[in-house]
Parts: structure tokens; sequence; C-alpha cells
């Protein structure tokens, strides 16, 4: 078993969803509320990282983190270090290629709440702020687990795209997906096995975990 | 000025020409058709709809004006706003839904309040329960007290009967009766049932596309319809026209050709001698006369015809009767069941009605009736 590896796919993933909260929230909330022009054009975009394979998503992301690009030179200029093969670049790849896990299901929670219901929270004086905290998000719940754990199980199995951005530095960039590959290739099959059955049941338990929780707060919805 | 004073205009996307005044403690109903724009003016009042054009005042205070580019927002407007589908919070109990619109106030204030609310709306004893295990008319009595709970400068009432079952709704009637005379705040009713309108409204204003047609009592409205686009709207079948042939001020009457017979009418001609005018007679105003000899008001205003049709509704029968002069105009009224069966009224006897001169109802022309007809039935398929 890969522990650094296992430790920095956890570490990832529990950032990512950490970070994707209030941006899924606030991007969710925005595609299901505001009628904009072009909205279609940014659910797109959104939804990008859907049907791109992940190799060629991972490649433009490493062009757009490249120490050529404007992103990558900024952040040489900041850090000193580079975007790309780094944690960091990681992070971002990670949040960038979650958003549609984290934003569909939290959009379409929103959306699923009566128009009438946030009408009568404000005829009932409540701010905006107050609608989100006492309505919207009790309400959206579900979804936003959802969300949360949908991106958290696809950031532990995510490969190609960590492949590209990261290119897989132990302890810096390899996560357990790319370890399992890694271990293949050695013809090291027990450790593989291991590890794959590992993630297996991991990932089978969070979502088991989520249904039960989405379930119990349906009910309790009623 | 106190009380509640709206004025709307807008051409799109939905037409509004609406002007709307409501006392403290009065309640006027907004009546029309579905998709004649009561909920949005009600929306508009609410801050949850905003007008290209429009005023809404309260007590002095303005909330929109927009040649100022005054528009308060919803959550700042002192309303309290029953929505047809009440809108309760599903994930909060009846005591929790009630205490979540009082704001900043301490929490046991609140719930002290909430309690207090829930008594007046017969609810004590289920303030744990959450929307979903309330029966319909419980769920719309929290949507009252949670209304109620912001201390509403006004209080809007979207349908707040149409999504319960009849003996529920006239039970809900009596409470609303009761609790309004604790209320002393304007209140906007807006029902497409018109009956619900007379019994609960002191005043009533009439809605057709976006336009509020006519303002004034129930009694007026339905009696005096200001045009036949408002007699239509409040179900006044007998509607027709006729020809003013003569006015005698000292009697206060007018005369009337309809179709070549001569009905007296109380009261001016809203138009000279010779125009042609829409007029209305309330269903309460044709008197059925005995079959067998000769009753009161007889000689006034008598048309004989043909029954054509008797419905029975419960205790009445509704009638319609084909005049002898004008058969294609048929005259639509009601007697208690007991009278038609005493006189033998039935489908193809024929029989004589009064129409009381004091409720012949004359309109002032409009260009479009005129040029319709001349003398002929305005009712729509008759």
């Amino acid at each position: 078993m890969d522990w650094v590896a296992l430790r920095l796919s956890l570490e990832l993933a529990g950032l990512t969803v950490l970070l994707l909260l209030p941006i899924g929230v606030a991007l969710g909330r925005f595609l299901a509320y505001r009628e904009i022009r072009g909205k279609e054009i940014l659910e797109a975009l959104v939804a990008l990282p859907l049907v791109l394979p992940p190799t060629v998503f991972g490649y433009y992301l490493l062009v757009a983190f490249g120490a050529t690009s404007p992103l990558g030179r900024a952040w040489q200029a900041l850090f000193d270090r580079p975007l790309v093969f780094s944690f960091e670049g990681l992070l971002l790849a990670s949040l960038i290629f979650n958003l549609p896990f984290a934003v569909q299901p939290m959009q379409r929670a929103f959306e699923a709440i009566p128009t009438d219901l946030r009408a009568a929270a404000a005829c009932c004086g409540m701010s905006s702020w107050r609608v989100l905290l006492w309505i919207e998000l009790p309400l959206a719940w579900p979804g936003i687990l959802t969300a949360l754990v949908l991106s958290f199980a696809h950031t532990l199995g995510e490969f190609g795209v960590v492949l590209m951005v990261g290119g897989a530095i132990p302890g810096e960039t390899e996560t357990i997906a790319i370890a399992i590959y890694d271990r293949v290739q050695a013809f090291d099959d027990r450790a593989a096995a291991r590890m794959a059955t590992f993630l297996l049941l991991f990932s089978l338990a969070t979502i088991a975990v989520t249904f039960f929780a989405s379930r119990r707060v349906g009910r309790r919805l009623g | 000025m106190r009380g509640l004073e709206v004025e709307l205009e807008q051409r799109a996307p939905i037409p509004l020409s609406a002007r709307l005044a409501c006392s403290p403690g009065e309640l006027t109903a907004l009546v029309g058709p579905s998709g004649s724009g009561k909920t949005t003016i009600l929306r508009a009042i609410a801050g949850l709809y905003l007008p290209a054009r429009g005023r809404v005042v309260i007590d002095g205070t303005v909330w929109l004006d927009t040649a100022a580019r005054i528009a308060v927002p919803a959550h700042r407007r002192r309303v309290g706003m029953v929505f047809q589908s009440y809108a309760l919070f599903p994930h909060m109990s009846a005591l929790d839904n009630v205490a979540a619109a009082m704001g900043d106030r301490p929490r046991p204030e609140r719930i002290a309040r909430a309690r207090e609310l829930l008594r007046l709306v017969h609810l004590d004893g289920l303030e744990a329960r959450k929307p979903a295990e309330l029966s319909g008319g419980q769920q719309q009595r929290v949507a009252v007290a949670r209304a109620l709970a912001r201390e509403p400068a006004v209080l809007l009432l979207d349908e707040p009967f149409s999504a319960v079952d009849r003996a529920t709704r006239e039970r809900l009637y009596r409470e609303i009766a009761e609790l309004r005379r604790i209320l002393s705040m304007p209140v906007v009713l807006v029902t497409h049932d018109l009956e619900e309108a007379m019994l609960l409204a002191d005043r009533l204003t009439v809605l057709h596309r976006g336009r509020t047609l006519q303002t004034g009592t129930p009694l007026e409205v339905t009696t005096r319809p200001a045009s036949p686009e408002v007699a239509r709207l409040v179900d006044l079948a007998n509607l027709f026209e006729g020809r003013i042939t003569g006015v005698e001020p000292s009697r206060a009457l007018t005369r009337l050709d309809w179709r070549g017979r001569l009905l007296e009418v109380r009261g001016p001609a809203p138009a000279p001698v010779g125009a042609v005018v829409p007029w209305v007679v309330p269903d309460g105003f044709v008197i059925l006369h005995r079959r067998d000899r000769p009753s009161r008001g007889e000689r006034e205003n008598p048309i004989p015809g043909r029954i054509e049709q008797m419905l029975a509704l419960g205790q009445t029968a509704r009638l319609t009767l084909r005049p002898d002069h004008a058969p294609e105009l048929p005259i639509r009224f009601s007697v208690p069941l007991h009278v038609a069966r005493r006189n033998g009224i039935e489908p193809g006897v024929t029989a004589t009605v009064s129409l009381l001169a004091e409720g012949i109802h004359l309109m002032a022309p409009t260009s479009a009736d005129n040029r319709s007809a001349r003398g002929e039935g305005l009712q729509d398929g008759a």
C-alpha cells in the first residue's frame, strides 16, 4: 500500500471539496436563479470536463499553467516556483475538472426550491443572506452533499488530467490512482490489487453514506 | 394619506394598467379571469415584481416610484402575503414558520408571539408539526399566521382558498371574516371566484387583461357594471342592447326599445334619445309571474315567452326564458325550486316575467357596441 500516495489523494480530494463548496454554491445558485444572456454558454463551459477526454483537458490545463503562460508566469513571480507539476497546480486542475460534478447537482437542488418559497422568505423580511442560510441551504442540502461526495470520489479516481498536469511526482503529485497504474506497470499485482480494492471499498462506502444521508434528509423535509 | 395606493402601467411582457386603493381595515378583492394580471399586481405591491412604471404608497411611505427611481426591496416592505400554494417552509415546524417572519427579535420573544398567532388561527397544539403533516386548511392558517407575524402594513392574499375543499373553504371564510375585525391594515384579496369576493370584500376591483375596469362595493359592481365587459366578467347573463326612445326627468324614467318591446327604466339615460346602449338586468330583478292569477309588478315591463330550460341547483331553479318577441335573446333568472314547482314550470311551458324598472341598468354606449348591433344580444354564444 502506497500510504504517501493515499494521503496525497485524500488531501487533494479534501481540499478540492472544501474549496468547491462555496464555489459550487455560488455558481450553482447563480445558474439556478439568474436569467442572463449567454447562460447556456456558461453552463456548457462548466459541463465541458464531462465530455472532453481527460488527456485533452489535461493538455489544455498544462498549456494554461505552463511557465510561458500568463498564469504560470504570474504564479512563478508570486511564489517563486512553477505551477505545473506542483500540488497547488494539481489542486487548481482538480477544482476545474470537478466543476460539473459540484455545480450541476447544486444547481438542480437550488432549482428544485419552489420560487414561491423564496418569495415567501422575502415577504417574511429575510435578506438574501438569511434566505440562503435559513431556507435555501437546508432545502438544497441533499443536492449539495451529493455534489461534494461526487467531487471527492471523482478526485480520488481521476487519472488522465492528474498525470498530465501533475506528472506523478511521489509525495507531491502522485495520487493513488497513478500509484496503482505504476504498480501494474512494475508487475506488482498484489500491491495494485490491494490499493484498487481499498479505493473500490472506500468509494462504495462514501456513496452509500451519501445516499443514506440524503434519503434521511429527504424524509425529514417531507 | 393612510392606506394603500397602487398605480401600475406597462405594455410588456404583461400588460398592466391598474389603479387600486384600499383604506386601513378595508378588504378589497381583485377579481378577474385567470391571466388577467391579478397575481402580478399583488406581487408588484409586495416587491416581488418590478413593473415598467408604477407607484406603490402605503400610509404615506413610498415603496415604489419608478419616476423617482425608488423601489424598496421585498424584504424591506412590511407586507404579509399568503400565497396560493401557501409556500410554507417545509423543513420548519408550524411554529418556526411563523417565528421566521419576525426578523431579529430575540428567539424567546419570537416563539411566544408565534404561539399567540397560532392560537389566533386555532392551531394551538399543532405547533411542532411540519407543513407536510398538516391538512390544506391547517397549512392555510399557518400561512395566515405567518403573514401576520411581521405586523404588516398591508395584508395580501393570493387565491388563499383555491387549494382546499369546499367545506374547509366555508369554515376558512368565517375565520377570515372573524379575523378581519381585529385587523387594522388594508387587505387585498386576489380571487377568480366572484362569490368568494362578494362574501368577503368591502370593495371589488374588476380586472381584465391587466386593466382595472371598475371599483365599487360588491353590490354596485354586480348590479351597476360600468361596461358590458364588466357585466360579462361578473357573470351577468342578461346583457342586451336597446335604443333610448325617450326620457321623463320628472319621473326619473328612461324609455327603452328592446327589439320592438318598450321597457321602462328607473334612472337617467346615459346617452341622448336615439342612441343604442347596452343594458343589463341582474337575475334578482327578473320576477316570474304566477301562471294561475296576476301578481305583484305584473304591469312592470312584462316579457312573455317560453321556458326553455330548468336546472335545479339545490333549492334553486335556474330558468331560461325565450321571449316571444326575440327568442334568440334568452333571459336567465332563478326562483326558489318550490315556486317553480307550484307554478308548473317545466321546459316548453309559456311564462311571463317582469323586468323590474329599478333593476335595469343602462350603460354608456361604446363604439364597438354601436358598430356591432342594433338591439341585438351581446351575450357570448347566446
